[in-house]
C-alpha cells in the first residue's frame, strides 16, 4: 500500500507549500538558508542577516530572560528563580529545563544573554522536523544520538538547512511544544493547555478548532515586536470595554476576551441578553464558557507528592505504576500524582494581581503553603470571578530555615535526584545552585497552586447552565460577597415564611374540620 | 340545573372580572411555583425555565392589570375595595363562632356590595402591603441588569430585593391557602367558587339558622337543592 505514508508525506508537503505560498517570501529560495547548518547558531546567523533586529527584540522579553519583576509587589519572578509545585525549580536543571528556552546552550551562570546568535528563531518558527530535547541546554540533536540517555532510542538528526527553508508563522504547535508540556509532560501544569489543542475539535475550542476557526496562539496573543502580550503573573481579569476595532491603537492586553467580543457580548435572547450582559459586571467570561478543563482527554496533574519519590521495586529499580488509562501515577522520580479529567474548576475573586512564595519567603509549615495567591474581592472593580484549576502539591523544604527547596533532579550527574534518589544530595545541590542558605534539614510541605483557566473555551450551547451556579451546593458555592438568587436567601425568612404558610393551612385545616364536626354534631 | 329555583340570584362577578380572576390566579400560582423555585426552595423546571417563565409570567400580570386598573375605574368597580370596618367585628365572630353554630352570615352580599367588610380589609392588605412589596422588589429584580446603568447599585443591594421579594411571596401564599379556604365559607362548600365561574350566586335568604347550618354537605346534596 503506497496508502497512507504517502498521503500524509504529500499532505504535509502541500502543506508547507502552501503556508509558504501565503507569505510573500519563500525561504525555501533563498541562498543564505541552503546550509548546511553545523548548529542552530549558524542558522540564526543568517536569519540575523535579513531579520537585523529579530534577536534584539527577543532578547528583551521573558522568553529569553526568563526573568520578571512582579507589577503587584515589584518581587524578582520569571522562570529562572520562581518555584512551582511540579518540576518545582530551574536552577541546577537547565540544561534539561532550558529545552524550552528560545537560545541555545543555556546550561549554567555562564550563559551571554547578549549574544544574539543564541537566539533560537526555530523554536517557535519552525513548522515541523525540529525538537529541542531535554538535557541539550536548547539545542536540537545535530547527529543521531541515543535520547533519553540510556533508553535504548535514538533520534535522528536534524535537517537544520530543511527546517530553516521551511519558517513559517508560529502555530499552536509550536508553542505548544513547550507551553502544553510544562511540569515535565503533556497537560501537567496549566490543565487548559495540552497536546489536544493542536487538532482540537469544535467542543474543546471553538477558536482553536481546526474545523472551525483554527486560530493560533498569536491570533489572541497578538506579539509586537516579539513581546507575547497575556501572562498568567499578572493578568488582565476584567476589561470592561467594547471590542476593539481593527487598527485601533490601544494600550489593552488584545489577549482578553472583550478585545474581540466587548464585554456585553449577549444578543441572541430577548428574555436573557440583558441578564447575561449584567453577569459580566461580576464574572469573567471564561467562568461560564470554559465549564470543565483537560477536556480533550489529556489529563492534567491536581497533584503531585514528592515526598513518596525514591521508592524502589523488589529488584531496587525504580518504577512507574498507571492508571487503568495507561497513565502515570506514580513515579519513583517523582512521587505519587492525583491527575484529572474534565475537571471542574474552582472559582475565586481575582483582579490579575499575582503574588508568589519565592525561595527566600519564609513559610509556615503547620498549613499548606500558597506558592502563589491571586488577588481581588468583590467590590473590586478590577476583580471578577474567575475559573480556576488549584493544585495541590507536597515538597521539600528546609526545617530551619523555613523555606522551600529547590532539588536538583533531571541532569545526570552524583547528585541528580532522578539518578541517584538522594534527598539530601540532591537538595544541597539545589540550594548551592539557587544560593539559598540550607540548613541540611528538610521535610515536606503541603502546597498549593492556583493555574486561572482562560483556554479550552467551548461552544456557546455547552456554557454553563444556569442552575449549575444558582442552586445551594453550585459551582459558585464558596464563592462569598454576591447574592447569587438560588444559592443565597436568608435562611431565617424562608423558615419564617414556610412557618406562616403552614400555620395558615392548619388554621384552615383545623376551622374546616370544626365546621364539618359542628355540623356534624348539630344535626 | 333547578328550574324552579326558590332563591333569588344575584349577578356578581362580570364577564371581564371573572376572566380577570381566574387568568390571575393561574399567573400568580404560576408566578409562585416559578418563584419558589428561583429562591432555592425546590427544583422543577430548573433554575434558567424557572426564571424565564417567572418573567414572562411577571409581563403577563403587568399587562392583565393595566386591563384591570382601566376596567375598575370605567365601571367604577373599584369603590368595591374601598375599606370599612363597619361589621368587621360581626364577621370576625361569624368566622370565630358563627359558622360553626349555624350561625348566619352577617354579611348580605349585593352586586353593588359584593364583598364582606373582612374581604375589603384583605384586599386592602393585599392592593397596598402585598402587592407593592412584590411589585417593587420585583420590577428591580428584572431590571437588576440595568442599575448600574443608572446607579442604583449605589444605594440598593440585591440581597435585600430579593428578599422583600420572597418575604411578599410567602404574604401572597399565606393569602392565597387563606383565602381559598374562604370560598368554602359560602352557604354552600362550592358556592363561591361557582359565582366566579357563572358570576350568580344564590343570595342566602338571612336568619335561617338550620338551612346554612347544613351548607356544607354541598351542591351534590339533593336533599338541599331547592329548600325554601
Amino acid at each position: 500500500m503506497i496508502g497512507r505514508g504517502a498521503a500524509c508525506a504529500l499532505g504535509v508537503v502541500l502543506w508547507m507549500a502552501g503556508s509558504a505560498l501565503a507569505a510573500t517570501a519563500d525561504h525555501g529560495k533563498f541562498e543564505e538558508l541552503q546550509g548546511p547548518f553545523a548548529s542552530g547558531e549558524d542558522v540564526t546567523r543568517a536569519c540575523l542577516s535579513c531579520h537585523t533586529e529579530a534577536a534584539r527584540q527577543v532578547m528583551a522579553t521573558r522568553h529569553w530572560t526568563w526573568e520578571y519583576e512582579n507589577p503587584a509587589d515589584g518581587s524578582k519572578l520569571g522562570k529562572k528563580t520562581m518555584l512551582n509545585g511540579f518540576c518545582i525549580g530551574d536552577r541546577s536543571n537547565e540544561a534539561f529545563c532550558q529545552s524550552c528556552h528560545v537560545g541555545y546552550g543555556w546550561e549554567d551562570d555562564s550563559f551571554d544573554f547578549s549574544a544574539e546568535e543564541k537566539v533560537d528563531c526555530l523554536a517557535c518558527h519552525n513548522t515541523g522536523g525540529y525538537t529541542k530535547l531535554s538535557g541539550l541546554a536548547g539545542h536540537p540533536a545535530y547527529e543521531r544520538m541515543e535520547w533519553p540517555p540510556q533508553s535504548g532510542k535514538f533520534v535522528e538528526a536534524t535537517d537544520l538547512a530543511r527546517v530553516a527553508q521551511h519558517v513559517g508563522s508560529t502555530s499552536r504547535k509550536t508553542c505548544g511544544t513547550c507551553h502544553y508540556y510544562g511540569g515535565g509532560g503533556d497537560g501537567v501544569k496549566h490543565g487548559d493547555l495540552d497536546s489536544s489543542l493542536n487538532a482540537a475539535p469544535r467542543e474543546l475550542d471553538v477558536h482553536m478548532a481546526q474545523d472551525g476557526l483554527n486560530f493560533a496562539c498569536s491570533d489572541c496573543h497578538q506579539a509586537e515586536e516579539h513581546k507575547v502580550p497575556g501572562s498568567r503573573i499578572a493578568m488582565t481579569a476584567a476589561d470592561p470595554h467594547g471590542p476593539l476595532v481593527r487598527g485601533q491603537k490601544s494600550e489593552r492586553n488584545p489577549a482578553t476576551c472583550q478585545s474581540c467580543h466587548g464585554d456585553k457580548p449577549h444578543k441572541e435572547s430577548l428574555l436573557h441578553a440583558g441578564r447575561l450582559n449584567a453577569h459580566t459586571d461580576t464574572l469573567a467570561c471564561q467562568a461560564c464558557h470554559i465549564p470543565g478543563f483537560a477536556r480533550g482527554g489529556v489529563p492534567t496533574k491536581m497533584g503531585w507528592d514528592w515526598s513518596t519519590a525514591g521508592r524502589m521495586d523488589q529488584n531496587g529499580k525504580p518504577f512507574q505504576k498507571k492508571d487503568d488509562k495507561g497513565h502515570v501515577i506514580y513515579d519513583s522520580r517523582k512521587g505519587d500524582f492525583v491527575l484529572g479529567e474534565n475537571v471542574v474548576p474552582d472559582y475565586l475573586w481575582f483582579n490579575g494581581k499575582v503574588t508568589y512564595t519565592t525561595a527566600d519567603t519564609r513559610i509556615d509549615p503547620s498549613a499548606e503553603v500558597a506558592i502563589n495567591t491571586f488577588h481581588g474581592g468583590p467590590g473590586d472593580p478590577d476583580a471578577r470571578i474567575w475559573p480556576v484549576k488549584i493544585f495541590h502539591g507536597r515538597q521539600p523544604y528546609d526545617v530551619e530555615h523555613r523555606t522551600l527547596l529547590v532539588p536538583h533532579t533531571a541532569t545526570p550527574d552524583d547528585t541528580a535526584f532522578w539518578y541517584n534518589f538522594d534527598w539530601p544530595k540532591a537538595l544541597a545541590a539545589g540550594a548551592a545552585a539557587t544560593g539559598q542558605p540550607y540548613s541540611g534539614k528538610f521535610d515536606f510541605v503541603a502546597t498549593r497552586m492556583i493555574w486561572p483557566i482562560t483556554h479550552m473555551v467551548a461552544p456557546k450551547e455547552q456554557a454553563v447552565a444556569c442552575h449549575e451556579c444558582h442552586s445551594r451546593d453550585g459551582r459558585l458555592a464558596g464563592v462569598e460577597g454576591i447574592y447569587v438568587p438560588g444559592r443565597d436567601g436568608l435562611p431565617l425568612l424562608h423558615t419564617a415564611g414556610w412557618l406562616a404558610a403552614l400555620a395558615a393551612l392548619a388554621g384552615v385545616l383545623i376551622h374546616g374540620a370544626l365546621r364539618i364536626l359542628t355540623h356534624y354534631r348539630g344535626k | 340545573m333547578n328550574e324552579h329555583r326558590p332563591v333569588r340570584r344575584i349577578y356578581v362577578f362580570k364577564r371581564y372580572e371573572r376572566f380577570w380572576h381566574w387568568s390571575q390566579a393561574v399567573l400568580i400560582v404560576f408566578m409562585m411555583l416559578t418563584g419558589f423555585e428561583i429562591a432555592g426552595a425546590y427544583e422543577n423546571f430548573g433554575f434558567r425555565r424557572a426564571v424565564e417563565y417567572h418573567t414572562l409570567t411577571a409581563w403577563a400580570l403587568l399587562v392583565l392589570w393595566a386591563f384591570t386598573i382601566f376596567w375598575q375605574f370605567t365601571t367604577g368597580e373599584w369603590r368595591q375595595y374601598i375599606p370599612t370596618l363597619k361589621k368587621v367585628d360581626a364577621m370576625v365572630r361569624y368566622y370565630a363562632w358563627g359558622i360553626f353554630r349555624g350561625a348566619p352570615h352577617p354579611y348580605h352580599k349585593t352586586a353593588l356590595k359584593k364583598h364582606n367588610p373582612l374581604q375589603r380589609l384583605a384586599y386592602l392588605a393585599l392592593l397596598a402591603v402585598v402587592s407593592p412589596v412584590i411589585w417593587v422588589s420585583g420590577l428591580f429584580y428584572l431590571f437588576y441588569a440595568w442599575w448600574g446603568d443608572y446607579g442604583v447599585d449605589r444605594w440598593l443591594e440585591l440581597e435585600w430585593v430579593a428578599t422583600a421579594h420572597t418575604a411578599g411571596a410567602f404574604m401572597m401564599l399565606v393569602f392565597f391557602i387563606v383565602h381559598v379556604y374562604l370560598t368554602t365559607t359560602g352557604h354552600t362548600v362550592f358556592a363561591h367558587i361557582k359565582a366566579m365561574i357563572t358570576g350568580w350566586e344564590d343570595e342566602e335568604p338571612e336568619g335561617d339558622p338550620a338551612r346554612s347550618g347544613r351548607s356544607l354537605q354541598g351542591d351534590d346534596d339533593p336533599a338541599r337543592i331547592g329548600m325554601p
